[in-house]
């Protein structure tokens, strides 16, 4: 992969792709997690990393989101370098990019409403109380819990709980979607319904998205592409259907 | 601040330079924390002054830490006044000065025993909610996802709640003060009688501006040592719910002793000028 320090004009792909990570280096005290990773995320696009527990798929899109830093390599989103992104620049960054935690991470002192009028406090604070309140109850309702509005977190269940995650981290209407695990934790049923409604927002709402799992029925509904994760790089990337028939060891045994 | 950022990074070369002199690994770890500790206090204190402010989180800590520990506080003050004073009474009947019982007490609760205690409780009470709360808002990724929703989150989460606790514990002090001398007041009266108005007479004619002033102002200090030892620890915290424990367990005893600190400090400054 061709990698420069900004989108040349001439590649006729490059305006398409929303998410270029390229050299990705990341390493925690002498444990190389990530080496030479490379990949890109086009328009639209909905990308599954595949890849073992402690593979570093989570520390992947800790990067993108600027949780994480780098040690070495780029990663350009919508465009631009988030290494030489200044705070309030990455701020603006985030709000057009909606994160789901593998442990939901809702504020467990807060109400629902609460949970998903916290974004918006930052990023539309001229919005009135009334249009705040439309928002909250309409991306509640894309996830099917709008009766749910004046509950505490601790009163939902596990799947209730990943869907108001999902909501909160939809408000914005961000152009990229990162999910970690979406799946994981929940039964096969709740998982399934999880893997429905990420593929429907991702319609309705227009997102390019990369979702982090080793939940291979979540893999299969959610993914246009799949890249998987062996010894930080990207050892293999395809379709579900490319990486199913591969004859390749590594590979072979996430579909097995 | 700047003495400490340094000796951080030059501990890490004194492991690998003098590795062989085997220095010991919690004396390293010591002066790690010393130094984590100096840029936590320090980004505090660069975060403080900067818009944007959280007003409204910081009201809310505020009620939160000031008005929830006000019944401790009060009741812990009502018993100190009553027992120190059924204390003190025996033997200051045997040196025959028993009239002088409200000026001895009014001093020593004023003085010392009530910023102390109320310090103490107060270090208790909040540092370890603090440890926890932050600790736990740690490894369930709450933090993280306030900073990825674009809040900051030491802003919204550290600066606030030391704000509030130094700004209040000042506050819940004079109350206990208050309370406690009040309790000083039916302690005289379970043997002896005598007016409100008198002992309260003989407390405000004793007490000096150099008394009250000194011991407010430390309470200030103690507020702050609390909130930010009790911040820095949750905020810190690792290794799951082992971690929150722990957090906690170490917030209140680092705040509780660095109170005493503080007070030993303070009282040599009053010392050199004057004021004792």
């Amino acid at each position: 992969m061709a990698v420069t320090d900004t989108y040349s004009p001439d590649d006729s792909t490059a305006e398409n792709v929303v998410i270029r990570i390229a050299h990705l280096r990341k390493q925690f005290g002498t444990r190389v997690v990530l080496n030479d990773f490379n990949v890109d995320l086009h328009k639209g696009e909905s990308l599954v990393v595949l890849g073992r527990s402690g593979s570093g798929k989570s520390v992947l899109i800790k990067c993108i989101i600027g949780l994480l830093k780098p040690d070495g390599g780029d990663i350009f989103v919508l465009g631009k370098n988030i290494a030489d992104m200044e705070h309030a620049e990455m701020d603006q960054l985030r709000s057009r990019i909606g994160f789901l935690f593998q442990s939901n991470a809702l504020y467990d002192s807060m109400t629902i409403r609460e949970n998903l009028e916290f974004p918006m406090r930052h990023h539309l604070r001229n919005l009135s109380n009334s249009e705040v309140n439309d928002m909250v109850m309409k991306t509640l309702a894309d996830v099917g819990l709008a009766h749910t509005v004046d509950m505490m977190p601790s009163e939902l269940s596990g799947g209730m709980q990943k869907r108001v995650a999902l909501a909160r981290s939809l408000i914005l209407h961000p152009e990229i979607m990162l999910y970690d695990e979406p799946t994981t934790g929940l039964d096969p049923v709740t998982g399934r319904e999880i893997s429905t409604l990420i593929t429907e927002v991702q319609k309705k709402y227009s997102t390019s998205s990369i979702i982090i799992s080793h939940d291979m029925h979540c893999v299969k509904m959610t993914g246009d592409k799949i890249a998987v994760l062996i010894e930080g790089k990207c050892y293999a990337l395809g379709t579900y259907e490319e990486l199913e028939r591969s004859t390749d060891h590594n590979v072979k045994q996430f579909f097995e | 601040m700047i003495i400490f950022m340094q000796l951080r990074v030059n501990v890490t070369e004194f492991c690998i330079d003098f590795n062989c002199m085997k220095i010991p690994s919690s004396l390293l770890g010591f002066f790690n924390e010393i130094g984590a500790a100096s840029r936590f206090v320090s980004r505090y204190f660069q975060e403080v002054v900067q818009p944007r402010y959280e007003v409204k989180q910081f009201i809310k800590q505020c009620f939160l830490i000031g008005y929830r520990s006000l019944p401790l506080i009060g009741i812990t003050g009502f018993i100190m006044g009553l027992v120190l004073t059924m204390q003190l009474r025996p033997t200051l009947i045997a040196y025959g000065v028993v009239s002088k019982l409200p000026v001895m007490v009014s001093l020593a609760i004023v003085r010392e025993i009530g910023p102390v205690i109320s310090a103490l409780i107060f270090a208790g009470k909040i540092s370890s909610s603090m440890g926890a709360e932050l600790g736990s808002m740690k490894v369930t990724e709450q933090i993280d996802a306030m900073e990825v929703s674009g809040t900051n989150p030491f802003k919204y989460l550290v600066v606030t709640r030391v704000l509030a606790a130094t700004l209040m514990l000042p506050v819940l002090s004079v109350l206990s003060d208050a309370i406690g001398l009040y309790g000083s007041y039916l302690g005289v009266n379970i043997r002896d009688h005598t007016s409100l108005s008198l002992y309260f007479f003989e407390v405000f004619n004793t007490l000096k501006f150099g008394d009250v002033l000194p011991a407010i102002i430390k309470t200030f200090f103690f507020g702050f040592a609390i909130g930010i030892i009790g911040c820095y620890k949750g905020y810190n915290s690792s290794k799951g719910t082992e971690g929150v424990g722990r957090a906690a367990n170490s917030a209140v005893v680092i705040s509780s002793l660095m109170v005493f600190i503080i007070d030993l400090i303070t009282v040599q400054i009053t010392d050199v000028l004057g004021l004792n």
